[in-house]
């Protein structure tokens, strides 16, 4: 469990953000998080709803955006969506393998500030 | 009479009025953990500027971690220049059992954090006699699924699973799978007494970990020794 830290961690970035963007309050918070980044969207909820109104962006909205995992087949360059998010098998060539084009994110997508 | 006037004139203005004055949303797309992936990067290029590799060894607690380099230590050590970065919750116990001649082993307790990150490497790497080493063998806190999120800067990410566990390990735990450069598959010598499904294993490991070289071995007995110290020797 170290979404509370990841948590954190996202809530030092949206400091930072605000404060050069130049917002006195931070409205709505959007974090993105890929389907092969480690971290579980809902121990994240959990977290950010502790971590959040001790913070400066307290009183924020928050939302969390998962991003599918995506991969190349390196055999035959179709591009798949892994089956179960994670199981490199083209669908196409059954080769195993591929290059990963998406699913490691985990991102501060955007803010609304005021 | 009828009331021909607007009857919203009369009411009250709707709550949550959508117009937000002065607010605005900005696009940021900027990684969460980009203080640790910075001091990642220093970490690396103080890697590439001394000349080391660093190997970042994951797993759940029990698969065989300390045992597999208390043995690649024993085989390697008076070859290449070796040093060890230990981390656990508490404790310096891993630490005492990797100290041997010659090979410099720090311990780092995170005192609780389930994961080592790239400042307490740093901080690791300050308190090791570096000179002439060549491979760093970093052994992460057991758990097999935060320590994926964290970039050291390691330039290999070795993860091991063991004939104790299940067969769906790496189904169970994709991205540190996915994320490896090489798998080891350890404690093969009780594979068959644990009635451990060697091919379904492999199988689920080439499917979750595609990108990744394999070994399998037993570190009690040395079977499988001599591939992976190939391995390490073609990386230094």
């Amino acid at each position: 469990m170290h979404e509370l830290g990841i948590a954190e961690a996202a809530l030092r970035q949206v400091a930072a953000q605000a404060k050069e963007a130049g917002a006195t309050h931070v409205h709505r918070i959007v974090l993105r998080i890929g389907a092969l980044s480690g971290v579980d969207p809902d121990a994240l909820r959990f977290a950010m709803e502790i971590a959040l109104p001790e913070s400066s962006a307290a009183g924020a909205e928050f939302a969390i955006e998962i991003v599918p995992a995506r991969a190349r087949c390196q055999k035959c360059s179709n591009e798949f969506t892994p089956a179960d998010g994670y199981l490199f098998e083209c669908p196409h060539c059954h080769a195993l393998g591929g290059t990963i084009l998406q699913g490691k994110e985990l991102d501060l997508a955007s803010l609304e500030i005021s | 009479m009828v009331d021909v006037r607007d009857p919203s004139d009369t009411l009250p203005p709707p709550p949550g009025d959508p117009v937000k004055s002065g607010r605005r949303t900005v696009d940021l797309q900027v990684r969460i953990l980009d203080e640790n992936d910075r001091r990642a990067a220093d970490n690396r290029a103080f890697f590439r500027e001394r000349g080391i590799r660093a190997l970042n060894f994951v797993s759940s607690p029990g698969s065989g971690k300390t045992t597999l380099l208390q043995r690649t230590l024993g085989a390697l050590a008076s070859e290449i220049g070796t040093a060890v970065l230990v981390g656990d919750l508490e404790t310096a116990n891993d630490a005492q059992r990797l100290r041997r001649p010659g090979v410099p082993v720090a311990q780092i307790t995170t005192g609780g954090t389930c994961h080592l990150d790239a400042a307490m490497i740093a901080r690791g790497l300050a308190a090791l006699p570096l000179d002439g080493v060549r491979l760093l063998f970093i052994e992460n806190v057991g758990n097999l699924v935060c320590p994926a999120s964290f970039d050291l800067g390691e330039n290999r990410r070795i993860t091991l699973v063991s004939c104790t566990e299940g067969e769906d390990k790496p189904l169970k735990y994709p991205p540190m799978f996915s994320s490896a450069h090489a798998v080891i598959l350890t404690k093969i010598d009780v594979a068959a007494a644990m009635e451990f499904d060697l091919d379904l294993a492999r199988n689920n490991i080439r499917r979750a970990a595609p990108q990744a070289e394999v070994f399998e071995l037993s570190a009690r007995t040395g079977e499988g020794f001599d591939a992976w110290l190939s391995y390490l020797r073609a990386l230094r």
